[in-house]
């Protein structure tokens, strides 16, 4: 680690200012991802503005029914919040397969958010990568991909976003509020992360020294049953191989409302429309569930070694829509 | 070798090269004096702002209890008790935490008047080597707290959380927490005793 | 003397006399030894897998602050002796491997030293490399030996002809990935050189404070007793502290620049792939000839591994072929492919673990094309002695194991059918597959005896607890030994200041230390009588046992294991495991019961989770961390069960036993591929076994 300079931000105003004029600046919250990749060398902040100690620490629920998480809301808390428990499971479940006990404890909303991936290359120094230097190349296409993308991707950069959280918040709509000279702004999540261009060092269209305040996440709709299931190599304290986030409305053994989002297989949480168009409307059976998740993953490309992740996310996707109809978490 | 009266816990702030060397080494911009309170003793250090909190107990204040295992996060060794609440040092850095209230396992009861987990544990063999065991045993602190406190978890099938302390719930709590001897099952049992 | 000991202490559930000060958070390992104001050494590594460094600018790493010097290839000390391999650095420009040690920055602080190495600018000539094993290698040859003596190659019969004859062939390839021993402590090392007496103090994370002690007197040309090496306590080891690597040679030579100075080393997670030994891959083809009742007349077991170019290292995989089944017609062989890779070395039972998941999954295919249950197929072939030396048995009762095991498993109920029993979206199946370890006495260990108090000895020996229960076990033989009771007994281990002691390996440990006690409590008792002055003291060496080359002598085993698969993702979770162990004589049953349900689990770990991916274009293992390599963690372990039967060992030692730190993973992560099979009606040779193989 570079050696860098440490300021305690009091307030939102005064983290703005002091990252305003430093272009070497970052935010810090709970540092589990950012304290991680600064070891390993590969970003060196020479400004750390500590956001942690901030009174963005609550969940509010407005008037219309969204419920409002603060940025640093530390992800065990919100999973565990009353509100989310029962109004959004999908999002307490995905919350809760991800990382560990201790981290969770740690980890903050906004820094779940801006997680990076976990790209075995793009954490090594000595292997060329464009999401660390544009232009440097992909190790990772041609190498160990089994961790990496078979939908958006390009051939700049196959990495994938490792939220479980995210996945889950863009299935449920989610908008991403920040803060930055010009004031607040509202970006939904489904728009913040930028796509697979030859700019992979970019990863969300957050300008540099915005600070996010806030993730607003509407009223889910009525009879909504919502669940999160993840596929691991090992049985928790693992990345997803993938992971599926899923919302459905059934009346009368026909679907009416689906909302499906899938983790571990694209730069961000990817939202399944191509499914939920199929499902809608349609009978709320395995078969059909089949039918949507494969017209889904049509779209796949997949690269040597991770061909399996194309029928692995189908088959997760039925089973998932399954356990939400019968019942079962 | 092993007669109680033989080990005593004592906390001993080991001179910090950069108290003295700081002048020389590390600009003012680049070190920070944090207060923290380890184990019950209060320590007042100037730190280069890189030091974490598991290398500012174990280097410089002379508390290793909790472990180095992979120093990104991704063992639970370094787990400790942070402002009451299970949390690795690793990857926290000692400038953030100015103020903070820490407890190891050294800081949650004395050779001869062990913490009921850190009892459970010797009692049912939950561990081997003992790297891990000082961070398996604030882990599991905190967890019961948790659970005390309604906090569900991934295998919890209910999540306003009605359901029991079981294996299964145990395990998946406590799976932040590596062990590569494989005490997990003699771990498990420990905590369910100590549940009790 | 050579016969057996009344036991008291031995046998007793005796908790770990270590276990107060290591639930404390109170036991000091390597890098926890206090000493004054230390400096701290980082490495440099090369970044190609083979080649020539042509250049190393270390002047940016020395302009900083707090940096107190630099090692390179070009400005590093001569070591007296380059013989090994793994430990000659820094004395020419070679590159080997990709990861090797090519420098060192030496620091006041570990995060200045952590930076300053990377500043240290390498210029290098990469040569092409060669990093895959490969059957069609041409390089393939055949070592000398293998591990740590064995013949490479056997036969016996005409396999060739018995297996065109036989009514039932398996003939199949089973493959075993790079795996790590990442035991949880990181190799670390304190390096303190005083330069008036030349002398040496190390506090190192090691399995053999002797071994260290003995071959860094070598490589640095120092007297041994120059040398003292300490480590009171070890977090783990599998085989991988075993002997010194170039990260102590590191080490020293840094202290040596900076006398009078404590040098801390702490090897990271990430270098704990590139440096610290590891196990080979295997590429094992089985072939198993046998009548249709399963008999076997024909078994050849052909493996192929690799070895690094510097130093030999041969797994000897094949080798517990020849304990194991009788059969006429018989054959085993090694070939190795010498890589451009990091040297292997002992990982939890070397040989015995990879070549035990080949022969016991083909011995699963065997019984599946016979007809034949799986137990029963093995009793039917069980060995009256051992099949290739022709020497008797000292205790092998494997049957027992296997009818004992069967019986708490409910095998009885098992419905051999693969795919047939479902539990919601979970497939079960059930496995079973044999275990056996060698058992032997190492060499070379003494222990002095002395009166401290009235009625009260001091222990000391320089042996090792890296987890196994030394501390209390070795307590409590020396008890017995002694005829007084446990609390009267201090022992001392993990110092050269105390007798020499073979290393911990090889299971091996218990029985040499205690052969090595027995020894200098009867010296002692000769030397001063059962009422002994305070001060008396007498050192003995442990003698060799020479009745045990008449026989046969290991440990046997029987794993059962469950496992669940889910019908739509193909995830795997093993439901439960047991096994059934005879390893003579029980010194400590907490002890020995967590020795074998940690090997249980690491076994559990090598079918369905670990794999080291080496990238071929790169030359090092990109997986180089817990996240990206996964080790069982608490929620994919079950109820693990170990039962042993009630048994004496006499060929070993006094106290009637054998090692069992290893026998646990033998046969473990067959038995979980067999049960996998049973589930699915899908065969996977290869580990680990992981979702996408059974996805069809």
């Amino acid at each position: 680690m570079m050696p860098f300079e440490y300021h305690r931000a009091v307030s939102v105003t005064d983290a703005l200012t002091a990252v305003a004029d430093r272009p070497d600046a970052a935010f810090l919250a709970g540092g589990t991802n950012l304290v991680d990749h600064m070891k390993l060398g590969i970003v060196a902040p020479g400004l750390l503005v500590d956001v942690g100690h901030l009174p963005l620490t609550e969940v509010h629920v407005l008037s219309d029914g969204t419920v409002s998480v603060g940025a640093e809301v530390r992800n065990s808390d919100l999973a565990a919040h009353p509100v989310v428990r029962s109004t959004y499971p999908v999002l307490t479940r995905a919350l809760l397969s991800g990382a560990s006990g201790q981290l969770r404890n740690v980890a903050t909303t906004g820094g779940n958010l801006l997680q990076r991936t976990r790209c075995v290359y793009f954490q090594d120094l000595t292997t060329p990568c464009n999401k660390r230097t544009p232009g440097s190349g992909c190790s990772a296409i041609g190498g160990y991909t089994r961790y990496h993308a078979i939908l958006g991707a390009s051939e700049h950069c196959v990495a994938v976003h490792p939220s479980d959280m995210a996945v889950a918040m863009a299935a449920l709509d989610a908008v991403v509020v920040y803060l930055d000279a010009n004031g607040e702004h509202r970006q939904p999540l489904s728009t913040f992360y930028r796509p697979t261009d030859d700019r992979p060092d970019r990863d969300t269209v957050l300008p540099h020294g915005a600070l996010i305040t806030a993730v607003d996440i509407p009223p889910p709709p009525e009879h909504a049953r919502s669940t999160y299931r993840k596929v691991r190599d090992r049985a928790s304290y693992a990345f997803a191989l993938t992971s599926v986030a899923a919302e459905l409305v059934v009346a009368d053994g026909t679907v009416t409302g689906a909302r499906v989002a899938l983790g571990g297989v694209a730069h961000q949480p990817w939202r399944a429309r191509v499914a939920e168009r199929t499902l809608i409307g349609g009978p709320a059976t395995e078969d059909a569930f089949r039918a949507a998740a494969d017209a889904e993953l049509g779209l796949a490309r997949p690269l040597p070694g991770n061909e399996f992740k194309v029928e692995l996310t189908s088959r997760a996707v039925v089973a998932t829509l399954v356990s939400l109809v019968e019942g079962r978490q | 070798m092993f007669s109680s009266a033989a080990l005593k816990i004592t906390h001993r702030a080991i001179s910090n090269p950069m108290d003295i060397a700081d002048a020389q080494t590390m600009s003012g911009l680049h070190a920070t004096e944090i207060t923290v309170r380890v184990d019950g003793a209060e320590y007042r250090v100037r730190v280069d702002n890189r030091v974490t909190v598991l290398d500012l107990l174990r280097e410089h204040l002379g508390v290793t209890a909790p472990k180095k295992g992979c120093d990104h996060g991704q063992c639970g060794a370094c787990t400790v008790l942070l402002d009451g609440r299970r949390a690795t040092t690793c990857l926290a850095l000692a400038v953030a935490h100015d103020g903070a209230a820490i407890v190891t396992a050294t800081g949650l009861g004395a050779l001869d008047a062990l913490h009921p987990v850190a009892r459970a544990f010797l009692d049912h063999d939950g561990f081997q080597c003992g790297y891990c065991t000082p961070g398996q045993i604030c882990s599991a602190v905190g967890m019961l707290d948790e659970f005390k406190a309604g906090f569900p978890s991934h295998v919890s099938v209910d999540l306003d959380l009605s359901g029991e302390l079981d294996g299964t719930e145990i395990r998946e709590r406590m799976s932040g927490n590596l062990c590569r001897c494989a005490a997990y099952p003699n771990i498990v049992a420990a905590i369910e005793e100590a549940a009790r | 003397m050579t016969s057996l000991v009344e036991p008291h202490a031995i046998g007793a559930r005796l908790t770990r006399l270590d276990g107060p000060a290591k639930v404390t958070g109170t036991a000091t390992y390597a890098y926890e030894h206090r000493v004054d104001a230390p400096l701290y050494v980082v490495p440099v590594q090369a970044a190609v897998a083979r080649g020539s460094v042509t250049e190393m600018d270390a002047s940016a790493a020395l302009a900083l602050a707090g940096v107190h010097g630099a090692l390179t290839v070009f400005d590093a000390p001569t070591l007296a002796d380059t013989s090994d391999g793994d430990l000659t650095i820094l004395q020419d420009q070679r590159v080997h491997y990709r990861g090797q040690i090519i420098g060192g920055v030496i620091a006041d602080t570990a995060e200045i030293a952590r930076h300053a190495a990377g500043l240290v600018r390498v210029r290098y000539q990469a040569e092409a490399h060669h990093t895959r094993l490969s059957p069609d290698d041409p390089g393939l040859y055949a070592p000398e030996k293998v591990n740590p003596d064995f013949d490479t190659d056997t036969a016996s019969g005409d396999v060739e002809t018995a297996l065109r004859d036989a009514a039932v062939v398996v003939d199949a390839t089973y493959t075993t990935p790079l795996e790590h021993n990442n035991p949880m402590e990181p190799h670390a090392t304190i390096a303190i050189w005083d330069l008036d007496s030349r002398s040496l103090t190390l506090y190192d994370a090691t399995q053999g404070v002797h071994v260290v002690r003995q071959t860094l007197a070598r490589t640095f040309g120092l007297e041994p007793d120059r040398i003292r090496v300490v480590a009171t306590y070890v977090g783990g080891g599998f085989g991988s502290k075993g002997a010194p690597h170039s990260h102590n040679v590191l080490a020293v030579m840094a202290a040596q620049r900076v006398p009078g100075r404590a040098v801390k080393l702490a090897v990271t997670r990430q270098q704990m792939f590139a440096f610290v030994g590891y196990r080979t891959p295997t590429i094992q083809r089985i072939r198993l000839g046998a009548d249709r009742d399963g008999t076997l007349s024909a078994i050849d077991h052909a493996v192929l591994e690799q070895t690094s170019t510097v130093k030999e290292y041969a797994e000897q995989t094949a080798v517990l072929t020849r304990t194991m089944y009788a059969a006429r017609h018989r054959a085993t062989s090694h070939r190795l492919a010498r890589l451009d890779v990091p040297v292997p070395y002992w990982m939890r039972a070397p040989g015995e673990c990879p070549g035990a998941f080949a022969l016991e999954v083909a011995m699963d295919e065997l019984s599946v094309a016979c007809g034949v249950d799986p137990i029963e197929l093995r009793v039917r072939n069980e060995p009256a002695v051992h099949p290739e030396s022709g020497k008797p048995w000292s205790d092998r009762r494997l049957v027992e194991c296997l009818r004992s095991g069967a019986e708490r498993f409910g095998w009885a109920d098992r419905d051999p059918t693969p795919g047939v029993r479902r539990d919601g979206e979970w497939l079960i199946g059930s496995g079973v597959a044999s275990a056996v370890y060698p058992a032997k006495n190492m060499p070379g260990s003494s222990a002095r005896i002395s009166c401290v108090a009235p009625g009260r000895y001091s222990v000391q020996i320089g042996a090792a607890d890296i987890g196994t229960g030394t501390w209390t076990a070795l307590t409590q033989v020396s008890a017995d030994a002694l005829g007084v009771d446990v609390g009267d007994v201090d022992l001392e281990i993990g110092d050269t200041d105390l007798p020499a002691a073979s290393v911990e390996g090889a299971s091996s440990g218990l029985s040499s230390w205690g052969l090595a006690v027995y020894a200098a409590v009867h010296a002692f008792r000769r030397e001063h009588g059962d009422d002994p002055d305070v001060g008396a003291t007498t050192v003995a060496e442990a003698p060799e046992r020479t009745e045990a080359q008449n026989y046969a002598i290991s440990s046997f085993g029987a794993q059962f294991a469950e496992a669940r698969v889910n019908r739509y993702t193909g995830e795997i979770r093993v439901s439960r495991m047991l096994g059934v162990f005879s390893v003579g004589r029980v010194v400590n049953p907490i002890t020995l019961r967590s020795q074998l349900i940690g090997g249980m689990t690491m076994g559990l770990s090598m079918a369905l989770h670990e794999e080291s991916v080496r990238d071929h274009r790169f030359g090092h293992v990109v997986t180089q961390d817990f996240a990206a390599y996964h080790i069982a963690c608490h929620a994919d372990v079950p109820a693990v069960e170990a039962h042993w039967l009630d048994s004496v060992d006499v060929t070993l030692n006094p106290m009637g036993s054998r090692g069992a730190g290893e026998i646990g993973i033998v046969g473990s992560a067959a038995a979980v591929a067999n049960a996998i099979h049973h589930a699915t009606g899908v065969r996977v040779r290869d580990l680990p076994v992981t979702c996408d193989a059974l996805l069809r």
